[in-house]
């Protein structure tokens, strides 16, 4: 789960990270008032998650409290990258003189959560990974013991942070890594942390990622999420229980189990089609599972078959063959559907299905190659 | 011969009381698997399945002689259930259970490592060498036993191959589901170390999908360390960046991850990788 800057700044402050004082607006007069009681200047920023806020035009610096209204009330309803600006950070301006940019990751391959730093802040970090990767500093923290001072004193000195600053950075570091655990994060950045005119440092954007599987420990973060964060039918999805993924295509996939699904769409694609969705209906899926999952399928309208890829093992066929049946009654669905059953019960699950007004398929591929046709049209 | 779990397996099932556990601990116990012991906290003194039930891990090994256990609890208990095998010196322990915080894995993965004990999974389905012990929750009457190795990180897909290496009368070793978690305790290149050490494992399929790098380091392992030849498919070439699908493992993230890597880092080292799942069969068929 995605966390907007504000969110993200206000936890890492919780932390004994230094970050501007500002306020949330989610109207111009509201940001006016703001603006007055920081004092001036002070810097719009579009709350919306998703990066590139800047270039598109969603961060601006106001320098008077009529500009800070007019900018907030140009930034509200602004499109960004498919995202309404519904609010706006009215952060207090802070003279930049260097910036930085800090961040803690799991890291996968090492096992452990991994701190970096590079002394280019402000830009995108993927950026410079590409085109400077010699300017990115990481070291891993290990889980028993923390971040330890003199891994962050080390890699403060090799991205040349002045060394009046190594105090203010450890502590920034150890906030940040303190925050990062607190909440169950997979992901938090500073970026940039400012080098401000009078020698402090600053956190003044934020970002964080949580991990999905953490936030039943953390019942109030669950509560600030923002379902613009997904489409609406990821929302039905994960309330239901499934796991979904809208794509462009116009087949639609019902599968039990992630990889296998993922393999469905492949297939598709193989076989000259277009995945609309990736869906997982978990094992041993009931009827009404299935019926929220086709519903889930049908409300996209960009879609012109749906492909049942069922794997019977613990799931049986037959159960899951009575969920579609149920799913259809409810659903009654215009377009083609090809349904391919195998291992436990399969025959039964056949039999259920024959009664009802869909394709069959014995393999994958055939299944795959039915549902191409059947999207275009070649298959009645 | 075959490798991780056999007849000699003597399995306690933590969290056998339990509706997933007790489902599943059926399905082993009649697929021939010497369960001897539950472990519920509380629940100890108790026979479910015929299977006496003990309040701790410690206390079922002492009694049972046990030397693995399968985990069915619940994904805020699992990490403690690791930790809890792992102390009792068991030699494996197989976690089911989906959804722990990456964080814990992190700790356990690094407690585990300190030990003699090694973790498959978690959020997977489990090991099987067919004909003698199951462990974990696949459809036990797909495979057959024979010699193909198979390791993967997803369920259905795997069953999906065994199926279909069946159907040609083609029995595997041992098939090793590692999980679809970002960290977990055995990777590719760990099983794919034991099924060359095994001889009775003649071919290796090893099933990946996007996220993590885990495949090229397999891939690097396969030129450099391994004689018996390798099969794969990698899941996901139709997976959009930046989205999680269905494991949580399963991201492309920083552009790092995709399925086109991994299947040109398989191909580079002489690896054939089938195009759909229904190719993997037919080319261990021609190969073997």
């Amino acid at each position: 789960m995605k966390l907007h800057e504000f969110q993200a700044k206000r936890i890492f402050a919780q932390h004994g990270v230094p970050i501007p004082r500002g306020e949330v607006a989610t109207s111009a007069a509201q940001a006016r008032e703001i603006a007055l009681r920081l004092g001036l200047p002070v810097v719009i920023k579009s709350q919306v998650l998703v990066g590139g806020r800047g270039k598109a035009g969603g961060v601006k610096l106001a320098r008077t409290a009529d500009e800070a209204e007019a900018l907030a009330d140009q930034i509200l309803g602004m499109n960004i990258k498919g995202y309404t600006v519904k609010r706006v950070l009215v952060d207090q301006g802070v003279d930049i003189r260097d910036e930085i940019y800090l961040g803690m990751v799991v890291d996968r391959a090492r096992r452990r959560v991994v701190m970096m730093a590079s002394s280019e802040g402000g830009v995108d970090i993927e950026e410079v990974a590409a085109t400077k990767p010699e300017a990115i500093k990481t070291v891993a923290i290990d889980p028993f013991l923390g971040l330890k001072a003199y891994q962050a004193i080390g890699v403060a000195s090799s991205i040349g942070i002045p060394q009046d600053q190594f105090r203010n950075f450890t502590k920034i570091a150890f906030g940040l890594y303190q925050a990062f655990v607190a909440v169950d994060a997979e992901l938090a950045e500073i970026n940039p942390l400012v080098v401000t005119g009078e020698g402090t440092l600053l956190a003044v954007d934020g970002k964080m990622v949580l991990d999905d599987n953490g936030l039943y420990r953390h019942p109030d973060l669950e509560e600030m999420r923002d379902l613009d964060e997904e489409a609406p039918s990821e929302t039905e999805a994960r309330i239901n229980g499934l796991s979904y993924v809208t794509l462009d295509g116009e087949i639609g996939c019902m599968v039990n189990g992630a990889g296998l699904a993922m393999a469905t769409m492949d297939i598709v694609k193989h076989y000259g089609g277009s995945p609309a969705n990736f869906l997982d209906i978990g094992g041993g899926a009931k009827s009404e599972k299935v019926a929220a999952a086709l519903r889930i399928i049908l409300s996209d309208t960009k879609v012109k078959a749906v492909l049942f890829n069922i794997f019977g093992g613990i799931t049986r066929c037959d159960e899951v063959a009575r969920g579609i049946l149920a799913a259809l009654d409810e659903v009654k669905p215009d377009v083609p559907m090809v349904a391919r059953l195998v291992g436990t019960n399969e025959e039964e699950g056949r039999a259920i299905l024959a009664t009802a007004d869909m394709i069959t398929a014995t393999t994958l591929a055939e299944a795959a190659q039915k549902a191409v046709a059947a999207a275009r049209g070649e298959l009645a | 011969m075959s490798i991780l779990v056999n007849k000699d397996t003597r399995l306690i099932v933590q969290g056998l009381t339990g509706r997933e556990g007790r489902f599943h601990s059926e399905q082993m116990l009649a697929y021939g698997t010497n369960i001897v012991a539950g472990v519920t906290p509380g629940k100890g003194g108790q026979q479910v399945l015929g299977v006496p039930i003990f309040n701790s891990v410690t206390e079922a090994k002492q009694a049972t002689e046990a030397n693995a256990s399968i985990i069915y609890v619940p994904a805020r208990f699992a990490a403690d259930a690791i930790l809890e095998a792992a102390d009792a010196e068991l030699e494996l322990v197989v976690c089911i259970t989906e959804g722990i915080p990456v964080l814990d894995m992190i700790s356990v993965r690094a407690y585990i490592d300190r030990t003699q004990t090694r973790l498959i999974g978690p959020n997977c389905p489990g090991v099987i060498t067919p004909g003698e012990a199951k462990v974990g929750i696949m459809p036990g009457h797909i495979h057959i036993p024979g010699p193909v190795g198979i390791v993967s990180r997803s369920g259905t897909l795997t069953y999906e191959a065994v199926a279909a290496l069946s159907a040609l009368g083609i029995g595997q070793s041992t098939v090793v589901g590692i999980g679809g978690d970002p960290i977990i305790g055995t990777k590719f290149v760990d099983a794919l170390r034991l099924f060359e050490a095994d001889p009775s494992t003649r071919h290796v399929v090893m099933i990946g999908e996007i996220g993590g790098t885990d495949e090229e380091m397999a891939a690097e392992y396969i030129a450099e360390h391994m004689k018996t030849p390798v099969t794969a498919f990698i899941a996901g070439q139709t997976a959009p960046p930046g989205k999680r699908m269905g494991h949580a493992g399963a991201i492309i993230s920083g552009g790092k991850g995709t399925a086109a890597e991994k299947i040109k880092a398989l191909q580079s080292v002489g690896v054939p990788v089938a195009s759909h799942p229904g190719e993997i069969a037919e080319m261990v068929a021609r190969r073997l």
